[in-house]
């Protein structure tokens, strides 16, 4: 009997130290959540006479739009960044690795737009990728290297891949990170043990070092692929949405938002937040899935 | 070793010159390197000090350098109350994560009690789900509660996070249990063992979190840019971001202000690197 009243004891103390976290994410994230999947099929305005319950249209309307399948697209588009982090954090890494004088002073610096907000990140970046008065182009033009200005903000046919280039350079030191914390973990005695067998340096790093650090790929190209296809900032600030370079969340915003492109459809906006959803879900579980696969298979 | 060096034909290197050699290459690519990550941050910073009618010009540091667009920015377009706001956002979003995070993860990690796994796996199942998908209800049950344009509007929805409880729960377990089994035969309640002895031994984590959550809060855009209206609401990224907006050509202004915003950020990171990037390998431990 003591000790069941003990155990209730312990019960209720633990719910008391919860109830605090319990109440703000149970109110302002789980909630939402839930909201989320119902405004979906509602057609939905704060104190509207005509607020109704409408099924799945919302979903209809937004999978007949063509603009949700150029935001599709470009979403879809922004995943190639993930490539470029993965690969590009993995070789810095592998050169900021080494514990040699000054290595912390250049892993700080590498590491600076990671701890700088994305909003002045991608100001400075205008002011580079300017046409007429960005530093590149200026440069560009002195060096001979073109004759005028690359329109890299304003032509359809570049602005989306410059904002992706932003996005990588403000990632990488994070990234750069996680693969010190994976290169430091392997074994000394295995590169050894492969150099010992005959192998040289690059077929080591691929049959001994890529394998071990196989699960930090995945990490990286996991957390990488979700936030590019969340990307809203870089877009928001750079172009604004113009010359082709809505992307899903993009739209879902000047969809609940942006009073200036039309009217507001929070029900159409909702729907579109668990389109992204699924695709963020589905297609994280199916990478997942593939990537632990190359390793285990052998 | 010597004779054997010039032993050697031309053009091959002993295994030390080679690792001279690669120690050189290695310093070269390590500074070529920095301009590209540093560069655009001293290029923004060279515009923000140059008087009208240069702006552009190809040199990094100006002929005549003024400082008066910071003064401007910062009383004529609100800077100066956009910074505290920021300020005061960071503080309620750091103190009520480290609060609620390290209440939440103590019994998470070391009381027993049934529903305890499933409490867990629901708090961090919340870590999946975009803020993209709620932010619309979430917007509309603000304005009901009244939290629209209020800085604690800003604050409430990252006021705990699953990231944050994980991150304090992976510390709670690495402690003996020995210490809270004797304070607890000595007759403790079970909150004054962890607000006088668990809770200050996981110090570390709880900086570690601060500091994450500090550039969390002080970057964070898309939910103030939704719940914030009035300019005397604004914080420091929604600032930026409206003067940027504008149609009127600010390039100084905003240069300056973007200047003043990141560079409490960045100087705290240089005197506290290491607890900035021990974040990040905390929460990639298990991922």
């Amino acid at each position: 009997m003591k000790s069941s009243a003990g155990r209730d004891s312990q019960t209720l103390t633990a719910w008391a130290f919860l109830a605090p976290t319990v109440i703000v994410m149970g109110l302002f994230q789980f909630l939402p959540i839930l909201g989320a999947f119902a405004v979906s099929l509602w057609d939905y305005f704060p104190d509207s006479p005509n607020n109704r319950f409408v099924g799945l249209r919302n979903f209809s309307r937004v999978l007949h739009d063509p603009a949700f399948w150029e935001a599709l697209k470009n979403s879809v588009l922004y995943l190639l960044v993930v490539p470029a982090i993965v690969l590009l954090a993995l070789g810095l890494a592998l050169l900021v690795e080494p514990a040699i004088p000054f290595m912390n002073a250049f892993r700080a610096c590498y590491y600076v737009p990671v701890v700088t907000m994305m909003v002045v990140v991608a100001y400075a970046w205008t002011l580079i990728f300017n046409t007429d008065n960005g530093l590149l182009n200026q440069l560009l033009v002195r060096w001979g290297v073109a004759e005028r200005g690359v329109p890299w903000l304003t032509s359809e046919s570049t602005a989306l891949w410059t904002v992706m280039t932003v996005t990588v350079w403000k990632g990488l030191g994070y990234y750069m990170v996680m693969f010190i914390v994976a290169l430091k973990a392997v074994p000394k005695e295995l590169s050894e043990a492969s150099r010992i067998d005959g192998a040289g340096p690059l077929q080591g790093f691929l049959n001994v070092t890529i394998p071990m650090i196989w699960p930090t790929v995945t990490l990286t190209a996991v957390i990488s692929s979700i936030s590019a296809l969340q990307v809203f900032e870089e877009i928001y600030m750079m172009t604004n949405g113009r010359v082709g370079t809505t992307t899903l969340v993009y739209d879902i915003y000047t969809t609940g938002f942006d009073m200036s492109r039309g009217a507001i459809d929070f029900g159409q906006a909702c729907a579109m937040g668990v389109l992204l959803f699924a695709l963020i879900l589905g297609f994280t579980t199916v990478a997942v899935r593939r990537m632990q696969g190359v390793y285990s298979a052998n | 070793m010597r004779t054997d060096d010039r032993a050697r034909p031309a053009g091959i290197m002993t295994p030390r010159q080679r690792r001279a050699a690669g120690l050189v290459l290695r310093y070269a690519a390590l500074l070529a390197l920095v301009p590209f990550f540093v560069g655009p941050f001293l290029w923004m910073l060279s515009v923000s000090v140059r008087e009208t009618g240069n702006i552009y010009s190809l040199e990094i540091v100006p002929d005549a350098i003024t400082y008066r667009w910071y003064a401007e920015v910062w009383s004529q377009y609100n800077l100066d109350r956009a910074f505290l706001n920021s300020v005061l956002v960071a503080i309620l979003q750091v103190g009520s994560n480290l609060l609620f995070c390290s209440l939440a993860a103590y019994p998470l990690a070391r009381l027993r009690f049934p529903g305890r796994r499933l409490v867990f796996m629901l708090l961090l199942s919340t870590m999946m789900v975009p803020f993209q998908l709620y932010m619309i209800p979430l917007f509309l049950m603000s304005l009901r509660l009244g939290l629209f344009d209020t800085l604690v509007g800003i604050v409430v929805p990252s006021a705990a996070g699953a990231f944050g409880i994980y991150l304090i729960k992976q510390y709670y377990e690495t402690i003996p249990g020995d210490l809270e089994e004797a304070a607890r035969i000595d007759g403790a309640g079970e909150f004054r063992i962890w607000s006088s002895i668990m809770m200050p031994l996981t110090k570390p984590a709880m900086a570690a979190l601060a500091i994450f959550v500090f550039v969390q809060s002080w970057s964070n855009f898309l939910w103030p840019l939704i719940i914030v209206n009035s300019e005397d609401t604004w914080t420091l990224p929604v600032a930026i971001a409206k003067l940027s907006g504008d149609f009127i050509d600010k390039t100084q202004y905003i240069a300056a202000g973007s200047v003043i915003a990141v560079a409490p950020v960045i100087l705290f990171f240089f005197l506290a690197q290491r607890w900035f990037i021990g974040g990040v390998t905390l929460g990639s431990v298990k991922g």
